[in-house]
C-alpha cells in the first residue's frame, strides 16, 4: 500500500479544498473581472495592482497577514466572533478563505482577458436582440468566455493544490482539518519517511503534468482556426 | 436641395446631438413608413454615430426620438430606453454571429426574447425572403461572408422589429459577395413594411437601394430627401465625379425579339434598353450617369444613339472641372443630368428655358 491512510486523508482533503476554492473563487471573480474588463474608472489600475498582490508576494507574507486578520484581534477575526462563528484561524474554512486569496490572480487574470477580448460587440448584438444586460452576460459573454473560464477553473485547482506557505501559515498542520497534501509531504521529509513522500511527490508531478497538458489542450482548442467542414 | 419632411407626414422621427473629438453630430429626420432610406457620405462623417443613438447603444444628448406612438428618448423629459428595450433590428459592419451558436440558434435568439406575437412569423418570412433555409444547421464558422450577413439580417429580423438599422452591411465584402447579397437587400426593400436605415458610403449600393437619401457632411445634413430629388440636384452634386447622375424608375412595356431590345416606359418618356429577360409590367430602376447623356440643340438625324429624348433645359452649373458643366434637363417629368463642355454650351448657345434634345448612351438598369 503506497499511501498511508493519513496520506489518503490528506489527499481527500486537497481535493475537497481545492474543489471549493475554484467554485468559490470563480463565483467571486466573474463579477469582479467583468468589471476589470469594462470599467473606465479611474480606481481601475490601483485595484487591479491590489488584486494581483497575491501573484508576487511570498506565501508565507500572505499567510501571515491573514493569519492576523483573522485572529481574534484581526478584523475578520471580530467580524467572525460577533457573527457567532468563533475564529477561522487553524480550521477548514479559514484553509479556505486563505486558498481562495492565494489563487484570486489565477481565476481573474484568464476571465478578465477572455472578457476583455470580446470586445463590445457580443453584448450590443445581444441588446439589439432585446436581451437584458444579465440575460446577455448569461448566455453571450459566459459562452464565449468559455476557453478563460476553463483555465480560470484550471489554474485556481491546480494551484490550491500546490500550496504550501499560505497552508502552514493560517491551517497549521492539523490532520483531518488543515494537513493537506505539501504539508504531509513536508512532514513525512521531516520524519525521514523517504518512500511515502516519494510516493505522495511523484503524484503531484504526474497530476501538474496532467492539469497543464489539459490546459494546453484547452488552449488550443479556443485558439484554433474554426474552420470545419460543413454536416 | 430639399429640406427634412415634415414630421406631420410620417410616424417616425428622429433628432439627435452627440459632440465628437472634431465636430458635432446634428440630424433632424423623419422617416418615411416603409422603404430603405439610405445614410450616405465618407468615411468618418458621422452615420454610424447616428445609427448608435437610434439603436441606444450610444447616447447622444438634447436628443428625441420617436418611432411612431412611442417615444424611445426624449431628453427633455428624461426618457431614455436601453437598447434591449428598443423594437429595432440591428445588423452590424461585420456580421457579429454568435459564434457559439448554430445559424438556427443564432436566428432563435432573438425570437425568444421578442415579445411581439408576429415574430414566429416574422422570422419565417425573413428566412424565405433571404434565402437561408439550407443554412440552418449549420455552423456559423462554416459560412461564407455573404451568407453570415444574410443570417445577421434575418437574426435582426425574427424579433418582428419596428425599424431595422443596416450599417454598412456589405463593406466587409469583396465585390462577388455584395453582389451576391444586393438582390437580397432589394427584395428587403419591397416586401417588407417597416422602415429601413441603410448606412452605406458606396454609390452603387445608393443607386440601388435607396428610396429615401439623407446625406451626411461631417456630422450635418446636407441634403435630404427622395432619392431621384436628391441626386438630381446639381448646384452640390452628393455623388462626384464619374459618380454624377439620375435614377429613373419606369416599367416595361415593350419586347423586341429581333433586336434583343426592351422598352421602358418613363413618367413622360420611354428609353429602348438591353433586354435582360425581364417580363413586361415588370418596375425597373435606372441610373443614367451625366457622362453619358449629350446633348442637341436640333433633332440629332444620323446618330448611332437609339435614345433620343425631347427635353427642356432647367439649369446649368460648373462641374469639378472648369471645362466642364452639369445641365440639368427635364423630359416630360423624367429629370436628366448632362455633362457637357462648357465650349459646347456656347457654341450650341445653350440656355435655361430653352429646347434641346438629350441623347443617351449608356444606362444601368439596377433591379
Amino acid at each position: 500500500m503506497p499511501f498511508t491512510p493519513e496520506a489518503l486523508q490528506a489527499i481527500w482533503l486537497t481535493l475537497k479544498l481545492a474543489t471549493l476554492t475554484t467554485v468559490f473563487l470563480l463565483l467571486l471573480a466573474l463579477p469582479l473581472a467583468w468589471w476589470l474588463a469594462h470599467t473606465r474608472s479611474r480606481w481601475r489600475a490601483p485595484i487591479n495592482a491590489l488584486l494581483t498582490l497575491p501573484l508576487v508576494l511570498p506565501p508565507t507574507v500572505l499567510g501571515f497577514y491573514l493569519l492576523v486578520a483573522m485572529g481574534p484581534h484581526g478584523p475578520l477575526g471580530h467580524l467572525t466572533q460577533t457573527l457567532g462563528w468563533g475564529l477561522f484561524s487553524f480550521t477548514f474554512t479559514g484553509l479556505l478563505i486563505g486558498s481562495m486569496v492565494f489563487s484570486l490572480p489565477f481565476a481573474l487574470q484568464p476571465l478578465q482577458h477572455a472578457f476583455a477580448s470580446l470586445g463590445p460587440r457580443p453584448m450590443e448584438v445581444a441588446a439589439t436582440l432585446r436581451a437584458h444586460p444579465l440575460d446577455a452576460f448569461f448566455t453571450v459573454a459566459l459562452p464565449l468566455a468559455r476557453p478563460g473560464l476553463i483555465t480560470a477553473a484550471i489554474l485556481t485547482f491546480a494551484h490550491t493544490v500546490g500550496e504550501f506557505g499560505v497552508v502552514l501559515m493560517i491551517g497549521g498542520n492539523i490532520p483531518g482539518q488543515t494537513r493537506v497534501v505539501s504539508t504531509q509531504i513536508y512532514g513525512h521529509v521531516e520524519a525521514m519517511e523517504y518512500a511515502q513522500a516519494h510516493w505522495l511527490a511523484g503524484s503531484m508531478v504526474a497530476f501538474s503534468f496532467v492539469v497543464l497538458l489539459a490546459l494546453t489542450l484547452v488552449q488550443r482548442r479556443a485558439d484554433r482556426p474554426t474552420i470545419r467542414v460543413s454536416p | 436641395m430639399s429640406g427634412p419632411q415634415p414630421v406631420t407626414t410620417f410616424g417616425h422621427h428622429v433628432r439627435l446631438s452627440l459632440p465628437r473629438a472634431d465636430f458635432s453630430v446634428s440630424v433632424d429626420l423623419s422617416l418615411p413608413a416603409r422603404g430603405i432610406t439610405v445614410l450616405f457620405g465618407p468615411s468618418g462623417s458621422g452615420k454610424t454615430s447616428v445609427l448608435r443613438c437610434i439603436a441606444g447603444l450610444e447616447r447622444a444628448q438634447n436628443s428625441r426620438i420617436r418611432m411612431g406612438a412611442e417615444v424611445w428618448q426624449d431628453d427633455a423629459a428624461g426618457v431614455f430606453l436601453p437598447a434591449w428595450r428598443r423594437p429595432l433590428g440591428y445588423v452590424f459592419q461585420e456580421a457579429s454571429l454568435f459564434e457559439h451558436l448554430n445559424v438556427q440558434g443564432n436566428l432563435d435568439y432573438g425570437l425568444k426574447r421578442s415579445k411581439a406575437p408576429r415574430a414566429r412569423h416574422a422570422l419565417d418570412e425573413a428566412i424565405e425572403l433571404l434565402g437561408i433555409s439550407p443554412l440552418l444547421a449549420r455552423r456559423t464558422a462554416t459560412l461564407s461572408g455573404g451568407e453570415r450577413q444574410r443570417v445577421a439580417i434575418a437574426r435582426a429580423l425574427a424579433t418582428a422589429p419596428g425599424l431595422l438599422l443596416l450599417d454598412e452591411p456589405l463593406a466587409s465584402l469583396d465585390h462577388a459577395r455584395r453582389q451576391e447579397v444586393l438582390p437580397w437587400l432589394e427584395r428587403l426593400r419591397d416586401e417588407l413594411q417597416i422602415p429601413i436605415i441603410y448606412v452605406t458610403h458606396a454609390s452603387d449600393e445608393l443607386a440601388r437601394l435607396a428610396d429615401h437619401l439623407v446625406v451626411l457632411e461631417r456630422g450635418q445634413v446636407k441634403a435630404a430627401g427622395p432619392t431621384d430629388t436628391v441626386l438630381a440636384e446639381i448646384e452640390h452634386p452628393v455623388l462626384q465625379g464619374e459618380e454624377v447622375g439620375v435614377l429613373l424608375s419606369g416599367r416595361i412595356v415593350e419586347r423586341d425579339e429581333h433586336w434583343q431590345l426592351a422598352r421602358v416606359a418613363l413618367d413622360g418618356a420611354s428609353l429602348w434598353l438591353r433586354d435582360t429577360g425581364a417580363p413586361l409590367g415588370r418596375s425597373v430602376r435606372l441610373r443614367v450617369l451625366a457622362r453619358d447623356v449629350s446633348l442637341c440643340s436640333a433633332e440629332p438625324q444620323h446618330s448611332s444613339i437609339q435614345n433620343q429624348l425631347p427635353c427642356v433645359i432647367e439649369s446649368m452649373a460648373p462641374d469639378l472641372h472648369p471645362s466642364q458643366l452639369l445641365v440639368r434637363v427635364r423630359c416630360g417629368a423624367s429629370v436628366l443630368v448632362a455633362r457637357i463642355t462648357r465650349r459646347a454650351a456656347a457654341s450650341l448657345g445653350l440656355q435655361a428655358g430653352q429646347a434641346a434634345w438629350a441623347q443617351l448612351k449608356s444606362v444601368a438598369v439596377m433591379a
